[in-house]
């Protein structure tokens, strides 16, 4: 595994400098890796602790501006390129404490409730950064340079994927997959929910602030509007696309997404409409999206992959990661709060 | 590891849009439109589009530009950017170097145009954004230039009309907060206005997409101003000026070039009457150019053309005479005659440039009588 | 004081047209447990419809409001059959993904068959304008509220009085074992997408009446703020709903009568997810009991 990521990291710096791909291609490539890591983050709430969070962009925008901020107004010129990693981070650490404001009243809703905390989170967050007019306002903010480039974003987006796959395999991570299961259950299993809901948020935030930190240094250019609702509901369609609960998930529904709406790029203003359609298609046919539940094996901690096979048995039959308290399998065990 | 049906789709599809499509053949002039056809303003992507297409052909029907002695057809590439930033980057990405444009005419809002513009300018790309009235978008940039006016020209030529030619003194503005374009004229609307002594009474504010404006105008209504200034599109300014007149304001009513569409009037019917907006220009004194634009755009489409139309139509007339001064359509000998344009005689006016991206060009003022947009007075600040 | 009785007219209007949009959403997750992300898309339909009733027939406010209800009954109808049907028995999310992936269709599409060009609804009420005492208040806001109210009315009884209710609050308890009392659970989820995609389509009418310019996006800020509201009433619960909706129209239109404008949404986002924070069930809504 080490071999290979060597190799591609070896091509993304090759491709970069010796203009293999033109960069049209190198954009969208660099916009995959965004999205990568945007989706696996987000997947590690909706996907593997089972909670429907929908507002990524917020902490997607809390690093983008952080790290702008810091690039263009904290270091010198000629300095940022290489002080450029010090800015990714501090986005993402940032937007790590947004996302520990969000995980307190997390602590106390489940579900539903926690789509509208961060619903919510959304709007003020893009609120907000509108009327804070030292960073541009609505007008945006801009004079970062290009720091991204294709090796960079390769980088972060192995690194994501390598942090959130040691941390769902760590003891952790099955902290989160137990809360999936039933929240109540792990709580008098002697799983610390709280905790481990806490860590788990910050980690996805933290890492959607890395995104934000890349993508702003891709565009050179950034406005609130890049990171209201619209944005949010995109990285959800990438999560649930890819498959829940799956890292393999997450890196092939991000790439199919954005792959997919150049493609179509010949139909025009159709385009738009007929690729919401594949994805209810995809939906009806393969409801836990196209990797659900399953795992590349290099996403596997190599003394785990054992397991792999009953972990996925185990997890298809329960899943109900719509975060909900009652299971959705027809058994008719919903919770009595109907119409009244 | 199990293999997926999904890795192999996967695989295939980046490969297929890798290979991407084949390079212009050698005679044609290839030139691109990064347009807003869906997203928040897709109105503005399809009266860009409808433009473009108009101006192409019209030239095509000629045989094509002259250009060294030959005629050369042009070959237009449309794309969608979604009204989105890193999208509008992509595009430009896409045209200049999948599809090897010569030039590149939008985005044309100015969130669009400004990732777009800084792409162009390192891709040594000539750009024209047709309606981006953001200064940020042609700071600083050599290869990248606008049909249109500033905001910061506009705010001033608006507080002047209203100061000076109307005489009014108490204004006040509600503007859309999260829109660069409106809150840029608000602004300069507002220290314009006072510096030249006037009293900004209200200055509210409300959000892309909001219909109901009702809160801010009873404030703007309780604090009496002599006039109402609306710098907002035109989709949304007839409900504005409705809830105004139910909630009780009785005063003028001025607009910005964001009105120039005779959908305001078609939207918002009688009440839009007798209100003044200041824009590029005047259909009804309109010159030769101007009048054939209207005509034609009105035969095609069956709509009046509004400002990103016209713009659009200018800014495609732009190149096509840049690239026959140049006799080269090489992407920087395009530069060098755009920059070099010492008088152009467009739809919307003559411009000229002068070692900016920024035409010099006038601004004239518009009263809405009987559902129709007649010509007032010229404008400057 | 004026200007506060005026404020209050104005929310009166706004929260009005917000709960029907947010009944269509509580009404679906009450029975089925789905957030029906699709809701503020099908609310713009709706107005289309009642457009094209309007403008292409010819017809009254009356008439074009029951014509666009039944359409958009009958289109929700359908929505659920083909697109969430098939995912009753999946992960719940499933369907909820699904449903913004019908309300992105329903944009797109009538944005590219109908174009982007705004249509304007013409008057179907006339605008009179009353003054009672310094505060006016037009047809207009007369005619919505009323109309709001009645429908809202109806709806209660339905739900709480009639038998078609019970079995809509029993699919809601329990799926199972509703089909043993000789009711089809099919039937009454059906049911319950016609009469939400109704009150969606009456919202939509009223909206276009109030705000007479129509457009593909139009459905889906106040498809998020009706959500909204639904959830700070306490989702599923048809009342928290109608007082979910009043109070953040209130909000909404309070805050910017009384605060910068500038700052309404960061405002008025902000206090709800304080009451979240200290009641995350919603006003009405009862905590759920999960089982262990």
């Amino acid at each position: 595994m080490p071999g290979l990521l060597a190799a591609a990291f070896a091509l993304a710096w090759a491709i970069a400098h010796h203009g293999w791909l033109n960069p049209y291609q190198q954009q969208i490539l660099m916009y995959v890796g965004i999205n990568v890591i945007l989706t696996a983050s987000l997947n590690l709430v909706n996907g593997y602790m089972g909670e429907f969070a929908v507002g990524h962009a917020a902490f997607m925008a809390v690093g983008a501006y952080v790290s702008s901020l810091m690039t263009v107004r904290l270091f010198p010129f000629q300095a940022a390129p290489y002080l450029f990693p010090l800015a990714l981070v501090a986005g993402g650490a940032a937007a790590g404490v947004v996302g520990l404001l969000v995980a307190f009243p997390s602590f106390r809703t489940r579900g539903d409730y926690l789509a509208i905390v961060t619903l919510a989170l959304n709007m003020i967050v893009k609120s907000a950064i509108e009327n804070v007019e030292a960073i541009g306002g609505p007008r945006g903010f801009l004079g970062m340079q290009r720091l991204t480039s294709l090796p960079w974003v390769f980088a972060s987006t192995a690194l994501a994927l390598y942090v959130l796959r040691n941390f769902i395999h760590a003891n952790l991570g099955r902290g989160v997959l137990a809360i999936r299961e039933d929240e109540v259950a792990a709580d008098l299993l002697g799983v610390d929910t709280r905790r481990v809901k806490l860590y788990a948020f910050v980690l996805s935030s933290a890492l959607a602030g890395v995104a934000g930190g890349l993508f702003a240094h891709v565009v050179q250019f950034i406005n609130p509007r890049s990171f209201d609702i619209i944005r949010s509901t995109e990285i959800l369609v990438m999560v649930y696309l890819g498959g829940i609960g799956s890292l393999a998930g997450s890196v092939i529904g991000a790439t199919f997404y954005t792959v997919a709406l150049e493609w179509l790029r010949f139909l025009g203003q159709w385009r738009l409409a007929i690729a919401p359609l594949l994805l209810v298609l995809l939906m009806i046919l393969r409801p836990t999206g196209i990797m659900g539940l399953r795992e590349f094996v290099g996403l596997v901690p190599r003394d785990e992959r054992g397991l792999r096979g009953r972990l996925a048995r185990l997890g298809y039959g329960t899943v109900d990661s719509g975060g909900g308290a009652a299971p959705s399998a027809p058994e008719g065990s919903a919770s009595p709060h109907g119409p009244a | 590891m199990r293999r997926s049906p999904g890795l192999f789709v996967l695989a295939a599809l980046v490969l297929a849009w890798m290979a991407g499509p084949s390079s212009a053949q050698a005679q044609e002039i290839v030139v691109g439109l990064n347009a807003e056809l869906t997203g928040s303003i897709p109105v503005v992507g399809q009266s860009s589009r409808n433009a473009a297409l108009m101006a192409v052909d019209e030239v095509n029907a000629q045989g094509g530009l002259l250009v060294g002695g030959a005629r050369h057809r042009i070959r237009l590439l449309v794309e969608d950017n979604h009204d989105d930033p890193a999208a509008a980057a992509a595009v430009a990405q896409k045209l200049i170097y999948q599809d090897q444009v010569v030039a590149m005419v939008g985005p044309n809002a100015s969130r669009d145009a400004i990732p777009a513009a800084t792409i162009a300018e390192s891709a040594r790309t000539p750009m024209i954004s047709p309606w981006s009235t953001n200064p940020q978008t042609t700071a600083g940039k050599s290869y990248v230039f606008r049909a249109c006016f500033t905001d910061d020209f506009q705010g001033q030529v608006v507080a002047g009309f209203v100061y000076r030619d109307l005489g009014l003194r108490r204004a006040a503005v509600l503007y859309d907060v999260a829109s660069d374009y409106n809150k840029g004229i608000a602004e300069i609307f507002r220290s314009s206005f006072t510096k030249l002594g006037g009293q900004v009474v209200a200055f509210e504010t409300y959000t892309t997409g909001d219909r109901d404006f009702s809160s801010q105008i009873t404030r703007i209504v309780s604090l009496n101003p002599d006039v109402l200034f609306l710098p907002n599109y035109y989709s949304e300014v007839p409900l504005q000026v409705q809830q105004a007149r139910n909630l009780g304001y009785e005063g003028p009513i001025i607009g910005s070039d964001s009105w120039g569409s005779t959908e305001i009037v078609a939207l918002g019917g009688a009440v839009m009457n007798d209100q003044f907006f200041t824009t590029h220009y005047a259909p009804d004194i309109a010159t030769p150019e101007a009048r054939a634009f209207i005509e034609g755009y009105e035969e095609r489409y069956g709509s009046t053309p509004d400002d990103v139309a016209a713009l659009t139509y200018d800014a495609f007339g732009m190149l096509f005479h840049a690239i026959q001064q140049a006799g080269s359509w090489e992407r920087e000998a395009i530069r060098q005659a755009l920059a070099q344009i010492s008088q152009f005689t467009g739809v919307t006016g003559t411009m000229s440039f002068h070692g900016t991206g920024d035409p010099e060009k006038s601004a004239v003022v518009i009263r809405i009588q009987d559902g129709q947009f007649r010509y007032y007075g010229a404008a400057s600040p | 004081m004026q200007f506060l009785a005026q404020q209050i007219v104005n929310a009166l209007q706004l929260g009005s047209i917000y709960a029907l949009i947010a009944l269509g959403y509580t009404l679906v997750y009450g029975v089925l447990r789905l957030i029906n992300f699709a809701h503020g898309d099908i609310f713009m339909v709706g107005a289309f419809l009642a457009f094209f009733a309007a403008v292409l027939l010819d017809l009254p406010f009356v008439p074009t409001l029951l014509l666009s209800m039944a359409a958009t009954a009958l289109l929700g109808v359908l929505i659920e059959r083909f697109a969430y049907r098939p995912l009753r028995n999946a992960p719940r999310v499933s369907a909820v993904i699904t449903a913004l992936g019908v309300g992105l269709f329903l944009e797109h599409f009538t944005l590219a068959s109908v174009g982007a060009q705004p249509r304007h609804l013409p008057p179907l009420i006339e605008t009179v304008v009353y003054r009672l005492g310094p505060v006016r208040v037009t047809t207009v806001h007369l005619v919505i509220f009323i109309v709001a109210v009645v429908l809202m009315v109806v709806l209660d009884r339905i739900v709480n009085r009639s038998l078609t209710g019970m079995a809509m609050r029993a699919v809601s308890w329990d799926k199972s074992v509703v089909p043993l009392m000789g009711v089809s659970v099919d039937r009454i989820i059906a049911l319950t997408f016609a009469i939400g995609s109704g009150l969606a389509a009456a919202g939509g009418l009223l909206y276009a009446t109030a705000y007479p310019v129509i457009e593909p996006y139009m459905g889906v800020l106040v498809g998020w703020k009706a959500f909204v509201a639904a959830v700070v009433g306490g989702i599923g619960v048809i009342r928290g709903a109608m007082l979910g909706a009043y109070l953040l129209g209130m909000v909404e239109i309070l805050v910017a009568a009384y605060l910068p404008s500038t700052y309404r949404d960061f405002i008025a986002f902000g206090l709800l997810l304080i009451l979240l924070v200290f009641r995350p069930q919603g006003i009405l809504g009862r905590r759920e009991v999960q089982k262990v």
